[in-house]
């Protein structure tokens, strides 16, 4: 085989995600059919998941200077593909009461998965900034989809212009970068003075103002105050999709970029990070804790998380990538789960606050599967065993502790303490007298049960994972080779 | 197969009490069903009890003598095991554990009505996960079944909660509960992480494996720091003072029948975990840190009675006793001679029974009287058959007096530590004191005094007697015969203060 054809099938599964993309914009030029296009989109995305796994025989390969497709790429692949299928199930009867074009929207959710996709393989600036706006363009589509709510509209500006500003950022860091090495490929960013060296000032300003603008899409503190709004008025499958996909591609980049270029290897700047991950994990539980609504909770909670995974970036061990992509797999998993049952029961258009806390009281008495789910669900995000929740916070805390990284031990202890509080809060509230006028979840046919399907799949994919975890973590340990060699 | 056997009947049985609840919910098929399985728990470890080999060999040995082990590869990447093991220690709690277990089936037979299947399933998970403990000695799977517990836990207090109170204080002090377990918990995961990094930094293998571990050499600062984890997680379950913030609201939310507060003691036998791993992982950190937990000890004593002194409610009056007893524990397990170790063992049996004893009397009580605060009680002895002369035995024991298992643990705990801390004997000693004052002014208040009116409330069932009779035995058994028990954990606690006197001597070379 050639080496044009080698690449190409390398990037085979971005390529069908490409595909059923255009092929979707052409149905629609011919004719509106929804369930056409739905079909589509998952056929698109499971035949990329498909050529995903056929891939992983295949070993590394590099699709131009621009991209890497090694384990560790076709592991946050797999990731991302599964997540982005399981919103598009929960997209289905989320909208199915949308009164107003449906179709686009998995347009929208096809591109971004794209976007996602390239960021992961990306190992040059350039491939960085196309994957990145690839992502986030989409979604300010997605977040603002169903306009007509006000709250939605009001997400979608808001995430749209400190997007913007976050993409300036990284623009500016990356020329200041280019200026100091004269590259922008990762592993040709090397300080002036060769590799071991300290990187000088502008390098080190360029490096910070990147980490500007990949820890707002990370949402972390300091830069973390749109998350909640921005969840809260996002219709539940886009929250989904910026919790879970989003979330994973940008620190899956993160992550390439802290191994693979020479300059992040600087003591300052990973104390910085140190420090972002500290506040995080305690700001996002402390503010989650007076949390009535379920969407802003989960969105507060998901800054914590991010935080305790940025403390591998600082650990820097070997256990680091490895430790990364399980506890990606696990939160992402169960984030799914957890915002698959709100977008189930807070389903649209019958008035604000779908998600409020109240319409959870006694949801075992009404939907005992559901309820369950989302009980094993808020055990796995506090990491309590038997869920994989626990797994990735064990994970955790083996990468502080294997690096004698003390306060951060401490911040995920006690972070997680925290957390508890309102984990559990969430988990009585469901076994709770239903109260009269709490607002019956409703069931809109197949596209509901489909649903259903999924999150009660993503719960026993929980449990299982957490009484036998060796599969994931033999895969997550190959791509952690790949990556670190 | 034994200890497999052991392990999953009570989640097996757990299942199929909760299958009885499907459909309509038939109260009675799981009550038997939770019963017959904490029975099939007892009777093989009765055998073992009577079959097994305990007799002491001389020599302390580096590897601790297990009677029965299985090992099956679980987690490799990290050298994490499914391994159980039964010794001398692990058959006694156990046999405690499947004890209690079919009490709080038999005692919450009238009062809990709703949901009953889903209750027992709770109540027999709570019990399989405590039973995990006693039998994991994996770090990595013990971990698992002290976190595994909690999760029924939660349920059985959260929802079928004291019913005076409404839900939302029922689920406040369940949350309580778990924050305050969990969250030491993860210290001990830190912890036992820090252990299992400082065994590969020295020998290269990757193990959670207790055996193994037991090699490592945790001298040092580090050492204390990984001590103080494991401290930690014990000390807020036993509960010492300043960690006990929990115990009396859970306590007082749990379900009334004290179902759930025997599993509750079960809980608390952190003792267990003191004495499993704290002492000889970590022998000179132990050693350093004695005075320090001896102190904490004392603390609990007294502070425990005090309080003890002050409730009106008479099952937080219950629970701070039973910080007071665990306080006596703490100092016998930081002396470390085999006398006083051998004395915290039937410190820990004796003290969990007693406090059963009268949690369940405190709950019977409740059902007839409709009330558990003492201010509205009294003159009720020869009104209620023969609940309060139980209590009186059973207040006698609490308070320590000769004959009762809790005399003679603390005694041994006192007359083993003497030699080597008189000083913390002679403050300890004055604490039994002040438990008679506690106890004998509960019986006062409750039972003595000018009745209101005569004749009789309501006697005792049978089934109610019979719990009680079996108590009152278990009580004489331990204090008359305690070589019962004594003859079994010898080796055990031979070994631990062997280990635990070479840390004294370590620790005093290096200071």
């Amino acid at each position: 085989m050639n080496d044009t054809w080698f690449q190409i099938l390398g990037a085979l599964p971005p390529l069908l995600v490409a595909l059923s993309v255009i092929g979707l914009f052409v149905t629609l030029c011919i004719a509106r059919h929804e369930r056409l296009v739905y079909a589509m989109t998952v056929g698109g995305l499971n035949l990329a998941l498909v050529a995903t796994i056929a891939l992983i025989p295949l070993g590394p390969v590099a699709v131009t200077p621009l991209y890497i497709v090694d384990f560790y790429t076709l592991f946050f692949w797999g990731v991302i593909l599964v997540a982005t299928l399981a919103c598009a199930a929960f997209a289905m009867p989320y909208l199915s009461g949308f009164n107003d074009r449906r179709e686009e929207f998995y347009i929208l959710l096809a591109t971004s998965a794209l976007g996602a996709m390239s960021l992961v393989a990306a190992r040059h600036f350039g491939s960085l900034f196309v994957g990145l706006e690839a992502l986030s363009i989409p979604l300010y589509g997605m977040v603002a989809y169903t306009f007509r709510t006000r709250a939605s509209l009001e997400a979608g500006f808001k995430y749209m212009i400190l997007s913007g500003v976050a993409s300036a950022f990284l623009l500016f860091g990356m020329a200041l970068l280019y200026g100091a090495t004269g590259s922008l490929a990762f592993t040709n960013l090397i300080p002036a003075g060769g590799y071991d060296a300290d990187a000088g000032p502008w390098m080190l300003m360029g490096i910070g103002m990147m980490l500007v603008a990949l820890t707002f899409k990370l949402s972390l503190v300091p830069f973390h105050v749109w998350t909640p709004d921005v969840y809260e008025g996002a219709p539940a499958p886009v929250a989904t999709f910026l919790a879970t996909v989003s979330k994973t591609a940008v620190f899956a980049l993160l992550l390439r970029l802290f191994v693979s270029a020479p300059i992040t290897d600087n003591a300052w700047l990973l104390t910085l990070v140190g420090v972002l991950a500290l506040a995080s994990m305690l700001i996002g539980n402390l503010l989650a804790l007076r949390q009535d609504n379920l969407k802003r909770l989960l969105g507060y909670s998901s800054i914590a998380h991010l935080g305790y995974l940025l403390t591998t970036l600082v650990a820097g061990a070997s256990l680091s990538i490895e430790a990364v992509a399980v506890y990606l797999a696990t939160y992402v998993g169960t984030s799914l789960g957890a915002f698959g049952v709100v977008s189930l029961v807070s389903s649209p258009f019958a008035g604000k606050d779908a998600a409020h806390i109240d319409h959870f009281r006694g949801l075992y008495y009404k939907r005992p599967v559901l309820a369950v789910s989302m009980a094993i669900m808020m055990l796995s995000l506090a990491g309590i065993p038997l869920t994989m929740g626990f797994i990735g916070k064990f994970y955790i805390l083996s990468v502080t502790m294997a690096s004698g990284l003390w306060w951060l031990t401490g911040g995920v202890i006690v972070g997680s303490g925290i957390a508890l509080f309102y984990y559990l809060r969430v988990m009585a509230i469901l076994f709770m007298d239903r109260p009269a006028h709490a607002r019956e979840p409703q069931l809109s046919g197949t596209g509901d049960n489909w649903a259903q399907t999924v999150v009660w799949l993503l719960a026993a994919a929980t449990i299982l994972m957490g009484i036998y975890p060796a599969p994931l973590i033999d895969l997550a340990a190959v791509a952690g080779i790949t990556l670190g060699s | 197969m034994l200890l497999c056997w052991l392990l999953f009947i009570p989640f097996i049985g757990g299942l199929a009490c909760w299958a009885t609840s499907r459909g309509r919910d038939n109260a009675g098929l799981a009550r038997v069903i939770a019963f017959l399985s904490m029975a099939a728990v007892f009777v093989p470890a009765v055998v073992v009890w009577f079959t097994g080999d305990f007799s002491l060999s001389g020599d302390p040995s580096i590897a601790p003598a297990w009677q029965y082990e299985i090992a099956a590869d679980w987690i490799s990447r990290f050298g994490i095991e499914f391994h159980l093991a039964l010794d001398g220690l692990s058959l006694v709690m156990v046999m405690l554990a499947s004890v209690l277990g079919m009490l709080s089936v038999v005692a919450s037979a009238s009062t809990v009505k709703s949901c009953v299947g889903v209750f027992h399933a709770n109540l027999l998970w709570t019990l399989g996960g405590v039973i995990g403990i006693f039998l994991a000695i994996d770090l990595f799977l013990y971990f698992f079944f002290w976190e595994l517990m909690l999760i029924p836990m939660y349920f059985l207090i959260a929802l079928w909660g004291h019913e005076e109170n409404d839900r939302s204080t029922n689920t406040a002090a369940a949350v309580k509960f778990f924050i305050y377990t969990q969250t030491s918990g993860l210290a001990m995961l830190a912890a036992i992480l820090g252990l299992v990094f400082l065994h590969y930094d020295q020998s290269g293998v990757l193990t959670f494996d207790y055996n193994q571990l037991l090699t490592t050499d945790t001298s040092g600062a580090f050492g204390m720091v990984l001590m103080l984890g494991f401290f930690l997680a014990f000390a807020v379950k036993l509960p010492a003072v300043p960690f006990h913030g929990w115990l009396a609201d859970t306590q007082a939310n749990a379900p009334t029948s004290g179902a759930v507060d025997l599993s509750g003691i079960l809980v608390k036998t952190a003792a267990y975990g003191l004495l499993r791993f704290a002492l000889p992982l970590f022998p000179e950190a132990s050693a350093n840190f004695a005075p320090v937990a001896m102190t904490l000890g004392l603390i609990s004593i007294y502070y425990g009675a005090v309080m003890a002194f002050a409730q009106n409610d008479i099952k937080r009056l219950i629970s701070y006793s039973s910080i007071s007893h665990m306080g006596f524990v703490l100092v016998g397990l930081y002396a470390g001679t085999m006398l006083a170790l051998q004395g915290v063992v039937l410190q820990v049996l004796a003290s969990a029974v007693s406090t059963a004893a009268l949690f369940i009397l405190a709950g019977q009580l409740y059902e007839r009287m409709g009330t558990r605060d003492m201010r509205a009680l009294g003159g009720l002895f020869g009104r209620l058959g023969a609940l309060p002369g139980f209590s009186l035995v059973f207040v006698v024991a609490s308070l320590g007096m000769p004959a009762t298992g809790n005399f003679l643990g603390e005694f041994l705990i006192l007359f083993g530590a003497f030699a080597a801390h008189p000083w913390f004997v002679v403050i300890a000693a004055g604490g039994m004191i002040l438990a008679a004052v506690y106890a004998l002014y509960m019986m006062h208040r409750v039972y003595w005094g000018n009745p209101d009116a005569g004749g009789t409330i309501a006697t005792m069932r049978v089934r109610e007697y019979t719990m009680m009779m079996a108590l009152v035995l278990i009580t004489l058994i331990l204090g008359l015969f305690p070589n019962t028990v004594l003859h079994v954990t010898q080796t055990v606690t031979h070994d631990i203060s062997s280990w635990f006197a070479a840390g004294v001597i370590a620790a005093a070379q290096t200071s």
